[in-house]
């Protein structure tokens, strides 16, 4: 306060009319009240708690959890810890929210650009899609899924069969599980090859493009890199890499991988309600691109697709990313909704099983709170350093 | 000067709200007019709301008494039905002032939870439901099994223990609700439902085809349930306590809904303590005397209240097996009142 009144003019009149003095003392009070009613609530939170004698603490991260889980992609068993379940339940959140984003941004562009297509029918189709999907609500449209779609496939013992490959059934689909054997490391090593040798291709192809204007036939030449490489590893190692199909035994299949039920429904809701908005945004992005920059691409001599593909979606991008990145943080969150079909998400083993069991809803809840906070704003910066990376660039 | 003052007034303000949380809930729920009750979200037999909107069962007739013995009126009980993942936090916040659903008592939740079980209104115990189709006709035919259940529940705790204990493979898919649990089953997502025996009854009620299903004759865990309330308040604590003594003293002491008035004439010593009619066993629990003529005028006994909600008279005919009187060969024992 002495500095700022050191270097503050002087004015004439008592403190109390000194407006610097008084937007101090105003702020000041206010700080005082914020951290008073800070105190105030984990204060009365602590000595209610004690007062009842409920455990407090992390401690329960180490007790063994006792319940099981349907869906793991860590190994998991009953025996295993809450801090256990909690990863179980984060990675299986990530994994729906991750996919998702994947098939909704595909699934949303594709829709886009047909809602904005000089063909009636598609059109009107897409457009039929954007207005019924994203007028419905998301939790109707999960359990639509789950119950509606997938529990009307026939029973296991009756299951689809795909060539006696795959199965699909009203416990999920079986597909062969692959086993890594001796020498399937050569064929790994193969696919990365193949992947680096195509971009490096990509880069030379480039290049040879902006110098001469000669385009590079890619797609063929990734294709044998890609696939062919490991495919010749795979036959000189004598097939290192064996799968182990799915048999019907008692109730279920054993034996190769499942997807359940639970993740289908989730991730089929969420990826196609997201992608009507996603589409609305693409829309949105396409049109503010000035029609003069279509005409000037044309008069060019370039070709409807190059057109789009070239000039008009990366000027798009520039107001397509920010809403983007609202809707990638709305499937994160949405895929909490799992809860209502049983599939194992973090919220649902996390804040729900692990809070019941163990009774300390307020370390629980906070935690919950901290991690989708910790994934969303990872989420953002990341869409944020893609942004600016694709903003216009002055010269 | 004057914003001193009301940081002041703040500060006080906050702590006066402090201790009114700390206040007595007999107290509280005389001020208000009516005891909060938590109950399940629909098993008929133990808490269900009827086809007029009033909850009827088991756990609410408990409930009722409860009322009763406070209020001399049984309808002065308001219910708020609420999830198994949802049970432990409402009561731990102070929404409902007890809770009586199908809640099994056992030392963690006793303990670290901060809660209080209030004794044992049913003694119950997990049990399987398959469909009749799948020819099984054991538990332990059923390795490698999805297996529905609610999530949060001591039901999903023993599955995974018993399928252990037994090594058998199984899958568990956990819904938060009974119905959606019951939904899923019916769909054929799941081989076998699991919950509490009693529940099981109720519930294989509510199936399209209850006759397609059959449940297995294991009872897979113990299963006792009984009325909560939150740590710190010993005078709450003993009048729900006693609330379900009185119900089966009444029983044993053969005072039922219709005899009780002339019951007040008795000349037995035990029957004159238990009405009221002679000590002050109402006063000391902070209520009135005449406490268990209230309760059984309200309810009925233990035995009345179990026939009526759950017994062979009603849909669900389960027998009384262990729930009967100590004296005739069941668990249902209270201490006595002097």
């Amino acid at each position: 306060m002495t500095d700022i009144a050191k270097t503050a003019p002087r004015v004439r009149g008592s403190l109390l009319t000194d407006p610097r003095v008084r937007s101090l003392t105003l702020q000041l009070t206010l700080l005082v009240l914020v951290i008073l009613a800070g105190w105030f609530f984990v204060e009365n939170a602590r000595s209610n708690l004690a007062a009842r004698n409920i455990a407090t603490g992390f401690g329960f991260f180490n007790s063994t959890a006792g319940f099981g889980v349907s869906q793991s992609l860590i190994p998991y068993s009953e025996t295993s810890t809450y801090a256990r379940a909690f990863f179980v339940g984060l990675l299986n959140t990530l994994l729906v929210s991750g996919i998702g984003i994947i098939l909704a941004t595909v699934l949303g562009f594709l829709v886009g650009i047909a809602r904005l297509s000089k063909n009636w029918l598609l059109s009107k189709v897409a457009e039929v899609y954007v207005e019924v999907i994203r007028n419905l609500p998301l939790l109707f449209q999960i359990l639509f899924w789950y119950l509606a779609v997938l529990a009307s496939l026939p029973s296991p013992r009756q299951s689809v069969s795909f060539f006696g490959l795959a199965f699909f059934n009203n416990r999920g689909a079986v597909v062969p599980e692959p086993v890594f054997g001796e020498g399937s490391g050569v064929v790994g090593i193969a696919l990365l090859a193949g992947i680096v040798l195509t971009l490096i291709v990509r880069f030379w192809a480039r290049r040879r493009q902006m110098q001469t204007g000669q385009i590079f036939p890619l797609g063929r030449l990734a294709l044998a890199l890609i696939v062919g490489l490991p495919l010749v590893a795979f036959i000189i190692e004598s097939a290192p890499i064996t799968f182990i199909l799915p048999e019907l035994r008692g109730f279920n299949f054993a034996g190769g991988i499942r997807v359940i039920p639970e993740f289908v429904a989730l991730l089929l809701a969420l990826s196609t309600y997201t992608a009507a908005f996603i589409a609305e945004i693409v829309r949105a992005g396409i049109l503010a691109v000035n029609r003069g920059q279509t005409e000037a691409a044309y008069s060019l001599g370039l070709r409807p697709g190059p057109t789009l593909k070239l000039v008009i979606v990366p000027q798009a991008m520039r107001v397509i990313i920010p809403p983007l990145t609202s809707q990638y943080l709305n499937i994160t969150k949405n895929s909490s909704l799992a809860v209502a079909i049983g599939y194992p998400d973090f919220f649902a083993l996390f804040a729900g099983t692990t809070l019941n069991q163990t009774g300390q809803a307020i370390e629980i809840i906070a935690i919950t709170m901290a991690v989708y906070l910790a994934i969303s704003i990872f989420t953002s910066v990341l869409m944020n350093w893609y942004n600016s990376r694709m903003a216009l660039v002055e010269r | 000067m004057k914003r001193v003052v009301f940081t002041l007034a703040a500060v006080s303000s906050f702590f006066a709200f402090t201790s009114i949380a700390a206040a007595a809930t007999l107290d509280q729920v005389k001020s208000k007019g009516f005891v909060q009750c938590g109950v399940s979200q629909g098993i008929i037999g133990f808490s269900s709301p009827d086809d007029k909107g009033n909850w009827t069962g088991f756990d609410v007739d408990f409930c009722r008494a409860l009322a009763a013995a406070i209020f001399n009126d049984a309808t002065k009980v308001k219910f708020t039905p609420l999830s198994t993942k949802d049970r432990f936090t409402a009561l731990q916040s102070g929404e409902v002032d007890l809770l009586s659903r199908n809640t099994t008592w056992t030392l963690d939740r006793d303990t670290k939870m901060g809660l209080n079980f209030a004794g044992i209104t049913y003694y119950d115990g997990q049990g399987l439901m398959v469909k009749k189709a799948m020819k099984v006709n054991s538990a332990l035919e059923l390795s490698g099994a999805s297996v529905c259940t609610q999530t949060g529940t001591t039901t999903e705790l023993n599955l995974a223990d018993y399928f252990r204990n037994n090594k058998m493979k199984y899958e568990v898919v956990a819904f938060a609700t009974a119905d959606e649990t019951l939904k899923a089953y019916e769909s054929g997502r799941c081989d076998v439902f699991t919950t509490d025996t009693s529940q099981l009854y109720a519930q294989k009620l509510k199936l399209a085809a209850p006759n397609d299903h059959m449940i297995l004759p294991e009872i897979i865990s113990k299963e006792p349930f009984g009325p909560l309330v939150r740590h710190g308040d010993d005078q709450w604590f003993d009048i729900v306590k006693w609330t379900l003594y009185a119900l089966v003293n009444a029983e044993d002491l053969g005072i039922t809904k219709s005899n009780v008035d002339e019951m007040l004439k008795s000349p037995s010593p035990e029957v004159r303590r238990a009405l009221g009619v002679e000590g002050s066993s109402g006063e000391s629990l902070g209520l009135t005397n005449d406490w268990l003529v209230r309760i059984v005028k309200a309810t009925g006994n233990y035995g009345e209240m179990f026939e009526r909600n759950v017994g062979a008279s009603t849909p669900l005919k389960i027998d009384r097996g262990l729930n009967k009187l100590w004296s005739k060969g069941g668990l249902q024992y209270a201490p006595p009142i002097r």
